[in-house]
């Protein structure tokens, strides 16, 4: 228990504190970024994007490599993902504008596709370069193993650079996420803020890939602005709620697996945004279920007696 | 085309080719549900499925591996639909709390347990091992006819099979209240069709078809076989029936250029080594779909007209 | 089932619905005439498609009882034919106009039955009937919105019932569609079956329809046209909207 104090306290080590101090930052981030898609029902768009992600890690890996590099730099390895996540954010794009297909379809399309691509590249890199692609799996589940102090700058760096856009773009991304013809009318360019908004979830879901892993990185952005939700039914509000749920729930997560190797961090992160999300489900006055199961017998009772 | 590939790509490719297909037809209605996401969580809480069922029998047996993970494939239904209409939350937003959060647990107790070290491992997981399910004991083909050999066919085979043929029966049995209930609920509840239980009885194909497919092709691939195949077909074809026959075709398709193109194609371009088979069958069913999305008859809705 | 009559299509007591935590419907009572054309009618959100829903138990009722010809919906289900919403519907489904409407005759030949050539014989008679048989085969996406709301009607034909609910069958719908539902629904009547209609446009009711019956959550009035389409029971139903002279046109304005 001390050991998660002194964690919780900054006090487990340089290392370990500026990880804490880095998800901190980019689960704000992603807890803001992620009210904007949640409201615009397009959650599950970021998981294409992340899963997307892998043949383009593992394509830098390979650039880098034939450039003579290690290939470890996070962020050339990091701007390979950014790259090849937006192609899988324009071919879904291209299939929900070009053909009758639902954007449900084109998630699912993109996200199997594209991941099975990373898979088949993977496998060519252990062939190839057998033994010395170790990290590259660590994007699949996230690791902090092995974290270099720049990384975790990198990470914070770019979580507080997402922060600054989502702030400057709110009211343009609640007027679209609200309702888009009505934003069009007001002369607001849907499209390109469309793309702003998932051009932010990209960018929190490539920049925590590391941390968290492709797989989970998406619980970052869906699970803190589903949780704030319960607390309000306002957007501004509920973006700042689920920036401090998010920002809260990183914080503690990487501060708890930082104090024993076999707690990884992205799931930890996950499983304590999680709890966060069930308490505010069941307890949140505002859209609770139990304030609405209240309700619900008190109108239940007023009926029958016919008021 | 004798001994060698009786040996080393017949039995993959089949099971390749059963997997596929028995996931591509429930991904059918999925798809024409707006569904198809349900795919992707069911693929991803396999793995918690499978952790715990290892953890409870401590086996790695199959039997009650694939129970876990269909336990969790059910589990995961329930909280979305549990989060989605007592939480009102968006079902994309459901789906995404619940199998992260179930994914994630899977993850922590694999690394608590050290089950990691009991070749139980998340790579698997997601990738599948299909290389591996080879028919050492053929000889040729004759072998098929050969009841002592027929007898060392991998056991994934038949399991697979299996539940392709199960899945196959279900989809035919309820093909009218399938449709019917897909098409227009409310209308299908007026007829006393018990549209609820459709719907919870179609995920429940999709999670079996998920569990004896993942074992073989891995998880991914899973995902991509619910999704590229029917989509594809819904893009050559305005009828339901041959929508799901294209569907099929796509699958099988997949499965096997995905296997040869894996196996062959890095020695025609000089390398050495193999590819990973499920990762290439998703690339196939990808290229199957964005040629269906530039060339199919169907590929435009109904409001350009 | 002790107080409902018998012999009326559609009779309901006391029926109450809740969506989530508002009410919808509040302790509705309602008779529906027999071989005659009934108008349900009330501002928007005032529960008339819930109303609907409720009676053939596709959502749950908290309270109230509902007899079709005497009987509980269960098993009076053969004898109903219900329209949703068009809108409620994805068109983009890959089936045929005469597909949709042979749904109408899967009741009749169960999970497994065949569906035989006099099967596809009636379907595409009661095609006919809408004015729809030359798009029999057309995909049911690129029929325009009045052509889907025939095919639609064309379906509850070939169910061959005797009670026939149809939710907003005039909504977003050309003239000429109209004019052609409005023939079907009359013929339906002429052969002594029973039309209930969820309706909003208030200049039509005259023509169109014997019955009338006002909801706003409440049972407002109900009673034939000329007794309860009165300018009261309009004023009651949609609140100060709605001025007493004010002609039909407006209304429509209003909503």
């Amino acid at each position: 228990m001390s050991l998660v104090l002194d964690a919780l306290t900054l006090q487990a080590g340089y290392n370990a504190a500026l990880v804490a101090t880095g998800a901190a930052l980019l689960g704000v981030a992603a807890g803001a970024s992620g009210s904007f898609l949640l409201l615009r029902k397009r959650a599950l768009v970021s998981d294409a994007v992340a899963h997307a992600a892998l043949p383009g890690i593992v394509l830098a890996f390979m650039v880098m490599v034939a450039f003579g590099g290690a290939g470890r730099s996070l962020a050339g390895l990091l701007l390979g993902a950014a790259l090849s996540g937006g192609v899988g954010l324009l071919a879904m794009t291209w299939i929900t504008k070009r053909t009758r297909l639902a954007e449900d379809a084109a998630i699912g399309a993109v996200l199997g596709v594209f991941f099975g691509a990373g898979v088949v590249l993977l496998t060519l890199v252990q062939t190839m370069q057998a033994g010395r692609q170790a990290g590259l799996e660590g994007f699949l589940l996230g690791s902090t193993a092995g974290m270099l102090r720049e990384d975790a700058i990198l990470i914070a760096l770019g979580g507080a650079v997402v922060l600054a856009l989502c702030w400057l773009m709110r009211r343009p991304m609640t007027l679209v996420a609200f309702d888009p013809a009505y934003a069009a009318t007001l002369g607001y360019n849907t499209r390109a803020i469309d793309l702003a908004m998932m051009g932010l979830a990209t960018a929190v879901t490539v920049i925590g890939l590391k941390l968290v892993g492709l797989v989970l990185i998406v619980a970052l952005l869906i699970i803190p602005p589903a949780a704030a939700r319960f607390w309000t039914e306002r957007t501004g509000v509920m973006v700042w709620v689920a920036g401090g749920i998010g920002g809260a729930g990183a914080y503690l997560g990487a501060a708890i697996s930082a104090t024993a190797p076999a707690l990884p961090t992205g799931p930890i992160i996950v499983l304590v945004l999680a709890a966060g999300f069930t308490l505010s489900m069941l307890f949140a006055p505002a859209r609770g279920i139990l304030g609405g199961a209240l309700r619900h017998a008190r109108l239940r009772r007023q009926m029958q007696r016919g008021e | 085309m004798g001994a060698e590939f009786v040996q080393f790509s017949l039995t993959p490719i089949l099971i390749g080719m059963f997997a596929a297909m028995a996931c591509a037809l429930p991904g059918n209605f999925l798809i024409l549900r707006r569904q198809a996401l349900i795919g992707d969580a069911i693929s991803h809480v396999v793995l918690p499925g499978i952790v715990v069922g290892f953890l409870v029998s401590g086996t790695i047996a199959a039997g009650p591996m694939g129970l876990g993970a269909a336990g969790a494939a059910l589990v995961a239904v329930v909280l979305i639909e549990a989060i989605r209409r007592f939480g009102r939350v968006e079902p994309g937003a459901a789906m995404g709390v619940v199998f992260t959060t179930m994914f994630a647990a899977g993850v922590l107790l694999l690394e608590q347990t050290g089950s990691a070290q009991v070749h139980l491992d998340v790579e698997h997981a997601l990738m599948g091992n299909l290389e591996q399910l080879i028919w050492l004991r053929a000889s040729g083909w004759a072998s098929l006819t050969d009841p002592a050999a027929l007898a060392t066919l991998p056991p994934e085979l038949t399991r697979m099979a299996l539940a392709c043929a199960v899945i196959t029966g279900l989809v035919l049995a309820f093909w009218r209240w399938l449709k019917i209930a897909t098409f227009d609920e409310g209308f299908a509840q007026s007829l006393g069709i018990p549209t609820g239980a459709l719907g919870f009885g179609l995920v429940i194909a999709a999670a079996l078809a998920a569990v004896a497919a993942f074992q073989a092709v891995g998880s991914i691939l899973v995902i991509a076989m619910f999704i590229c195949p029917p989509a594809a077909a819904r893009l050559m074809t305005n009828s339901l029936t041959s929508q799901v026959c294209w569907s099929l075709l796509f699958a099988a398709l997949s499965a096997i250029f995905g296997y040869v193109l894996a196996g062959y194609g890095p020695l025609w371009l000089g390398g050495q080594h193999a590819v990973s088979a499920a990762g290439m069958i998703a690339v196939v069913s990808g290229i199957i779909l964005g040629l269906a999305a530039l060339l199919g008859p169907c590929r435009k809705g109904a409001q350009a007209i | 089932m002790t107080d409902l009559p018998a012999h009326s299509p559609l009779a309901v007591r006391g029926l109450s619905v809740t969506y989530g935590d508002k009410p919808a419907v509040q302790a509705v009572d309602a008779t529906f005439p027999r071989a005659a054309l009934s108008a349900i009618i009330g501002p928007n959100g005032a529960g008339k498609s819930t109303f609907l829903k409720a009676c053939l138990g596709i959502i749950p009722r908290l309270s109230g009882e509902v007899s079709i010809f005497g009987q509980p919906f269960a098993q009076a289900r053969g004898r109903v034919a219900y329209v949703p919403q068009r809108a409620s519907v994805d068109w983009d489904f890959p089936t045929t106009a005469l597909e949709v409407v042979q749904m109408g005759q899967y009741r009749r030949a169960g999970l497994w039955g065949r569906l035989s050539g006099s099967a596809r014989a009636q379907a595409l008679d009661c095609l006919n009937r809408v004015g729809m048989a030359d798009f029999a085969t057309r995909q049911i996406g690129q029929l325009s919105g009045g052509q889907q709301q025939r095919v639609f009607l064309a379906r509850a034909l070939a169910q061959e019932a005797d009670l026939y609910l149809l939710d907003e069958p005039f909504a977003g719908v050309d003239a000429a569609t109209e004019r052609a539902i409005v023939d079907v629904l009359r013929g339906l009547r002429a052969e002594g079956k029973s039309v209930i209609a969820v309706h909003h446009d208030l200049s039509t009711v005259e023509d169109y329809f014997d019955h009338v019956f006002l909801i706003n959550q409440r049972a407002m009035a109900e009673g034939p046209v000329a007794r309860a389409f009165t300018p009261d029971a309009l004023h009651a139903t949609y609140g100060g909207r709605l001025g007493l002279a004010a002609a039909p046109q407006t209304v429509q304005a209003a909503e």
